[in-house]
């Protein structure tokens, strides 16, 4: 993953704000980069344009060397759908679905059978210690548990990248040590991994950081 | 679903009652008459007679013409006759067997012509039936008639002192009285009929009519029947029962319109709500549709979503509105219009087809913008 000279502004209450100044950086492949910062520091701006979801005002961002933001929103929606897993602060599990359905929406978008899908889904619900919560609706689990089960949406699609925005920041420090182990399980398996966090213990755990500062990046080695 | 049911309950109401109507407008018989240009409808049916006369070949042109709506065609040619005294009218009618032979000779086939029940009487060959006695009154027309058979009015029955299967001296000819008609209130109590063709020599008038009698439907009435007749029959006078047909013209016009306008609310209201609902539902779920879209789902996946649902909501509403608004017709159409109303499966495939429309059509907008949503805005507003 590359940036290069991106900006992005965008106005709020009539000013003009500048999420991120002619950042550039690069993310090799099964890296762990950690991105900390003041909030408002345009942090979750470099995750969702790293994921496709944002373009920038100027400047380009490569995925596999390729331009995503000259790529069509449904061939960007196409390239998440293969590469890329989101994990977010507050989960996003939609509600009227249960767990194992939560984790069935990748599959089903990826238009694998439905046998296929029941089998993959059980599976890495097994994997995240929820085989026995596959009929539950997200209401009748916890937030640990919730956040497990947007994790196992995440890995459905056996995702290259897994970007991660606060996954920890609505988790006891108890059930934050399990969601931080399962990322540095997948980082191990290979995975890239950006998170975006501002508990210090998480990004202790990458093998780099990225610090924001008024639209600025400046990167130290963990 | 409840425009619909509304919709669907006057539909279901106005098609029974505009039939009960025309059964109704069918029982009094006649309601277009050609008649000779000097003799006004007042003349007619005041006095019955006049002196004007018009050929008898008018009747052929009309069976022979491919005009629709023309049912039981009925010339007549009326003259006074006086027996024991008393004035009365011989009236000469054409028997339906009559017209059949002559089409057939002539090879067009008037009774093949879609007649759709309106002023149409059951075509069963042969002789008189028991029915036929009430046909003429009703409908003006009867199946076959010899030349020296004859019906008669009630007072001429009573009058006279004849019976059924009795003789009766008219104008020097003996005729049989087959039937005597059920009274009416009318002139015709005071009728002979006796057969056209019998009639005109009896009369020594040769083959001329003084009117023709028609049981034409309301619907092509409206539909510019009189002006076709008068096109047909330019040296002929045409007229309508106007009274009656104007009121059932007016009835089915006022029904028309009423589901018109209701269909208008339908369209407005019910599509103006619908695109509303799915506005706020993209509203309300676009934390979702970002999800969905993070997690990789292209554009037309959601604007399908949000269609099916518009789909789904369609169907439903269609059905409840047909359930809803047949329950409504078959209970209310008894009280309100006197009249037996049952239910029509035809309504339920119409009001689908609105409703699905409906719901589609509004619905569009909404879920287009739900599939354009940007989803880095629907994730980071929450």
């Amino acid at each position: 993953m590359r940036f290069e000279n991106v900006s992005k502004g965008y106005k709020h209450r009539g000013q003009l704000v500048t999420a991120l100044d002619d950042a550039s950086l690069e993310i090799t492949p099964g890296d762990y980069v950690a991105i900390v910062g003041p909030s408002g520091s345009g942090k979750s701006t470099l995750l969702l344009m790293l994921g496709g979801m944002l373009s920038p005002s100027s400047g380009r961002v490569f995925l596999n060397g390729r331009s995503l933001y000259e790529l069509s929103p449904n061939q960007r929606a196409e390239v998440r759908r293969q590469k890329v897993g989101f994990v977010f602060q507050t989960f996003n599990l939609v509600p009227y679905l249960t767990a194992l359905e939560n984790v069935q929406i990748p599959l089903y978008l990826a238009e694998l059978s439905q046998v296929k899908q029941r089998e993959r889904a059980t599976g890495l619900l097994a994997r995240v210690g929820l085989g026995d919560r596959l009929d539950h609706k997200p209401t009748e689990l916890s937030v640990g548990q919730q956040q497990r089960v947007a994790l196992a949406r995440v890995l459905a699609n056996d995702p290259e990248i897994i970007l991660a925005d606060e996954p920890t920041g609505n988790l006891d420090p108890e059930t934050s040590a399990q969601i931080l182990d399962l990322l540095d399980e997948l980082n191990r398996e290979g995975r890239t991994i950006v998170m975006v966090t501002h508990d210090p213990r998480a990004a202790s755990r990458a093998k780099r950081t990225l610090t924001l500062k008024a639209g600025r990046i400046s990167s130290t080695s963990n | 679903m409840l425009g619909i049911a509304v919709v669907v309950s006057i539909k279901n109401i106005t098609f029974y009652s505009e039939k009960a109507v025309a059964l109704q407008l069918d029982a009094l018989g006649a309601n277009v008459l050609v008649l000779p240009k000097s003799v006004t409808l007042q003349d007619y049916y005041s006095a019955d007679m006049q002196n004007d006369e018009f050929p008898e070949e008018y009747v052929l042109r009309l069976a022979m013409s491919d005009i629709q709506g023309l049912d039981n065609l009925s010339p007549k040619l009326s003259v006074p006759v006086k027996l024991s005294d008393r004035s009365f009218t011989l009236t000469g009618i054409l028997p339906k067997s009559e017209f059949q032979a002559k089409a057939m000779w002539s090879g067009a086939g008037i009774f093949s012509r879609p007649a759709e029940g309106c002023g149409t009487v059951a075509d069963v060959p042969g002789a008189f039936r028991p029915a036929a006695k009430e046909t003429l009154v009703r409908q003006r027309v009867i199946e076959d008639l010899s030349d020296t058979e004859a019906l008669i009015g009630a007072d001429v029955a009573a009058i006279l002192n004849v019976k059924e299967g009795e003789g009766l001296d008219v104008l020097g000819r003996k005729f049989s009285v087959t039937a005597v008609l059920p009274e009416t209130g009318t002139v015709d109590d005071s009728r002979i009929f006796a057969h056209l063709h019998a009639v005109q020599e009896l009369a020594g008038k040769g083959p001329v009519i003084n009117a023709i009698e028609i049981v034409g439907c309301c619907k092509e009435i409206s539909g510019g029947l009189v002006e076709k007749i008068n096109k047909l029959l330019p040296d002929a006078k045409v007229v309508t029962v106007t009274q009656v047909v104007d009121t059932q013209v007016k009835t089915n016009g006022m029904m028309t319109q009423l589901s018109q306008i209701f269909l208008a609310i339908i369209v407005l209201v019910g599509g103006a709500s619908i695109a509303n609902y799915m506005y706020a539902n993209v509203f309300e779920r676009r934390r979702e549709i970002g999800t969905l879209m993070a997690l990789g789902a292209g554009s037309g996946l959601i604007l399908r979503m949000f269609l099916l649902k518009a789909l789904i909501l369609g169907v439903a509403g269609g059905i409840a509105g047909y359930i809803v608004g047949t329950v409504l017709a078959v209970t209310l159409g008894p009280r309100l219009a006197g009249i037996v109303v049952v239910p029509m499966p035809m309504l339920l495939i119409w009001a689908l087809g609105i409703s699905v429309l409906i719901a589609l059509i509004a619905s569009y907008l909404p879920a287009r913008r739900a599939a354009r949503l940007d989803p880095c805005a629907t994730l980071q507003e929450v």
